[in-house]
């Protein structure tokens, strides 16, 4: 028997080659580029636990802070002010946000609808610095700064965030379970309240945390509504309230090494919360999505 | 024909109730609607009322003005319009294309398990609050580019202005380059999506057809996303005009335009962030409350702009066949 000769050649010639040269570059660009973007978040992890890490003691996290110039001192009204602002926050924007959400999924029209669906868009996307500067505006000249304010401003950061997520769910929560109350006589408040709102609970509740993991590391509307506070502990939301945030920047533009040393250890604090709550969250929503979408 | 009792019984006092309910539930979930309306109105009026003061003094001249003395009362916005436009043009360069081969990456080639370990680690990127990547800009990343990349640049393309200079710890660089890590999470995460929703059906035909997979990428996925891809780089954008605790800290504030990239410059966000508190008179703070107008005019057109395009893009997609 002859050898059969193709009178094609199917092996790639140059340019197929070259094809799959480019194909080659293009996958290993992406890769590159994936890796980099995880490196840097290691690096930025790691130079602050690095940093911050040495600082941190049981003294440091429940002293009052370092009256200034002198070394020593902790970090301890910060985290009760920032606990504080944060929970009044979450207290605004928690009910606004859901109730918004259920509006939204429950009872609008697609012409109500679409004019709030845009605004908590442009919420979203509003720049938190001219939310500091609205509630100045509002709450503050004129008054002192005070606990509320700096609340309610981040509660304009949290309530977007709430009330997209919350959606969301609602969105999971199948159309079957709506119709099978009405179909069964309940009316369509029993039918929100008792079917639809418990089944999207859990999604609700890690919304919200993602939602507080945000607005914990905020800077930006606090500067303005609760910045000048004293150096020892605090729960008055009248008054100014010290908190995490706001100290880290101050220290970072300080020119003493020793407060860079603290806002290391303060920033590696609020990160730590940031990323376990967001992490742990993300991983509730996951398997709150996949509960639901069965 | 008799009545039937029993209709009768049911219409008591549980249809009363239950129509009281409907109407309560409804009446709140509307109020609360409209409070998110109201808020953003109120902010837009404290903000335009409060550069009242400023507008009637220097007008829409304020806009390019390039002076900002607080000592003899001249402000004028031109520098930080510069500041803001340089330094998120910068980060948007660098930011878009990682993010889109992130997100190619992250939809096309990575193994599933990679998928999701890698795709929750750039959106930890996200979570990390600004107030400690402009902190770590400033201590960590600020002298190693002064020290390693800054001259390299230097050397090598230092005939064009934007790289002529001596390379500084902070500058309007550092700040493009911090903004940058703000932005890649942004448009990465709303890149995968764009790319996981492109019909299998079109990818695996360019495929058949005999196309490399960087061939399908371009010709299918890059292809039939772009208006999602602008939508995502004009979101991108928005984020890193509007940044303000990160820019204040690496920036270095400055009160003239430098060319190079290297000096230290202002934004819109940031010259606010570090003036608001200790304004001296009525009228630096109606200036910055007329640059907190600006960024807000700026927010609002970048969002609106990227809401029209993905909402053309759903239409096309939908209702186009």
């Amino acid at each position: 028997m002859a050898a059969l000769e193709p009178a094609l050649d199917l092996r790639g010639g140059g340019r197929t080659r070259r094809r799959r040269l480019v194909n080659r570059f293009a996958e290993g660009v992406a890769s590159v580029a994936a890796i980099g973007a995880v490196a840097v978040l290691a690096i930025v992890v790691l130079s602050v636990a690095q940093r911050g890490g040495g600082e941190l003691s049981w003294g440091f996290l429940t002293k009052d802070l370092p009256l200034y110039g002198q070394p020593g001192g902790g970090i301890g009204p910060l985290i009760v002010g920032s606990a504080l602002l944060v929970g009044i926050a979450t207290a605004i924007a928690l009910p606004l946000g859901v109730l918004t959400a259920l509006f939204l999924s429950e009872f609008a029209s697609p012409r109500l609808s679409s004019p709030i669906q845009l605004t908590l868009d442009l919420m979203n996307g509003l720049p938190s610095i001219i939310i500091g500067v609205f509630v100045f505006g509002l709450l503050v000249y004129g008054h002192t700064q005070s606990g509320y304010a700096a609340g309610f401003a981040l509660s304009i950061v949290m309530l977007p965030l709430i009330a997209r997520s919350t959606q969301e769910v609602l969105r999971l929560v199948p159309l079957a379970q709506r119709e099978g109350a009405l179909a069964l006589g309940a009316s369509r408040w029993r039918t929100v309240l008792g079917i639809v709102l418990p089944s999207a609970l859990g999604g609700i509740l890690t919304g919200t945390v993602l939602a507080v993991a945000r607005g914990a590391g905020e800077t930006a509307p606090l500067l303005f509504t609760t910045s000048i506070y004293a150096n020892t502990f605090s729960t008055d939301v009248s008054h100014s309230l010290p908190n995490i945030p706001v100290q880290i920047f101050i220290w970072s533009e300080s020119a003493d090494p020793n407060d860079h040393k603290r806002a290391w250890a303060a920033a590696l604090v609020l990160l730590l919360f940031v990323l376990a709550t967001s992490l742990l969250a993300r991983a509730a929503l996951g398997r709150t999505r996949k509960k639901l979408g069965q | 024909m008799s009545s039937i009792p029993a209709t009768q019984a049911l219409g008591g006092t549980r249809r009363l109730r239950d129509r009281l309910g409907d109407r309560l539930l409804f009446a709140l979930t509307l109020l609360a609607s409209l409070a998110a309306i109201a808020i953003m109105v109120a902010i837009a009026y404290k903000v335009v009322r409060g550069s009242k003061l400023a507008f009637s003094t220097f007008g829409l001249s304020f806009v390019t003005g390039t002076t900002w003395d607080a000592t003899n009362g001249v402000f004028g916005a031109g520098t930080l319009l510069y500041g803001t436009a340089v330094s998120s043009l910068m980060a948007l360069l660098i930011a878009g294309p990682l993010a889109i081969a992130i997100a190619l990456f992250l939809s096309e080639l990575a193994p599933r398990w990679v998928r999701g370990v890698v795709g929750s680690l750039v959106e930890t990127l996200a979570a990390i609050p600004s107030v400690v990547l402009g902190l770590w800009g400033i201590l960590v990343l600020g002298p190693f580019a002064a020290n390693h990349f800054e001259p390299w640049l230097h050397r090598s393309l230092g005939f064009i202005p934007i790289f002529s200079g001596d390379p500084s710890s902070s500058g309007i660089f550092v700040a493009g380059l911090v903004l940058a890590i703000m932005v890649v999470p942004i448009v990465a995460s709303i890149c995968r999506e764009l790319f996981l929703a492109v019909p299998r059906e079109l990818e695996e035909g360019a495929l058949a057809l005999g196309a490399t997979r960087w061939e399908m990428v371009r010709g299918v996925i890059l292809f039939s996303s772009r208006p999602g891809i602008a939508a995502a780089l004009i979101l991108g954008l928005g984020r890193a005009l509007g940044e303000a605790i990160a820019v204040t800290q690496v920036i270095g504030s400055a009160t003239a335009i430098h060319a190079s990239l290297f000096q230290p410059g202002d934004t819109l966000a940031s010259r606010i962030a570090a003036q608001f508190q200790g304004a001296g008179t009525n009228l630096q703070t109606s200036s910055l409350f007329y640059l907190a107008a600006i960024l807000l005019v700026i927010g609002l057109v970048t969002n609106l702009a990227a809401q029209v395009i993905v909402r053309r893009f759903e239409f096309h997609r939908t209702g186009g066949d």
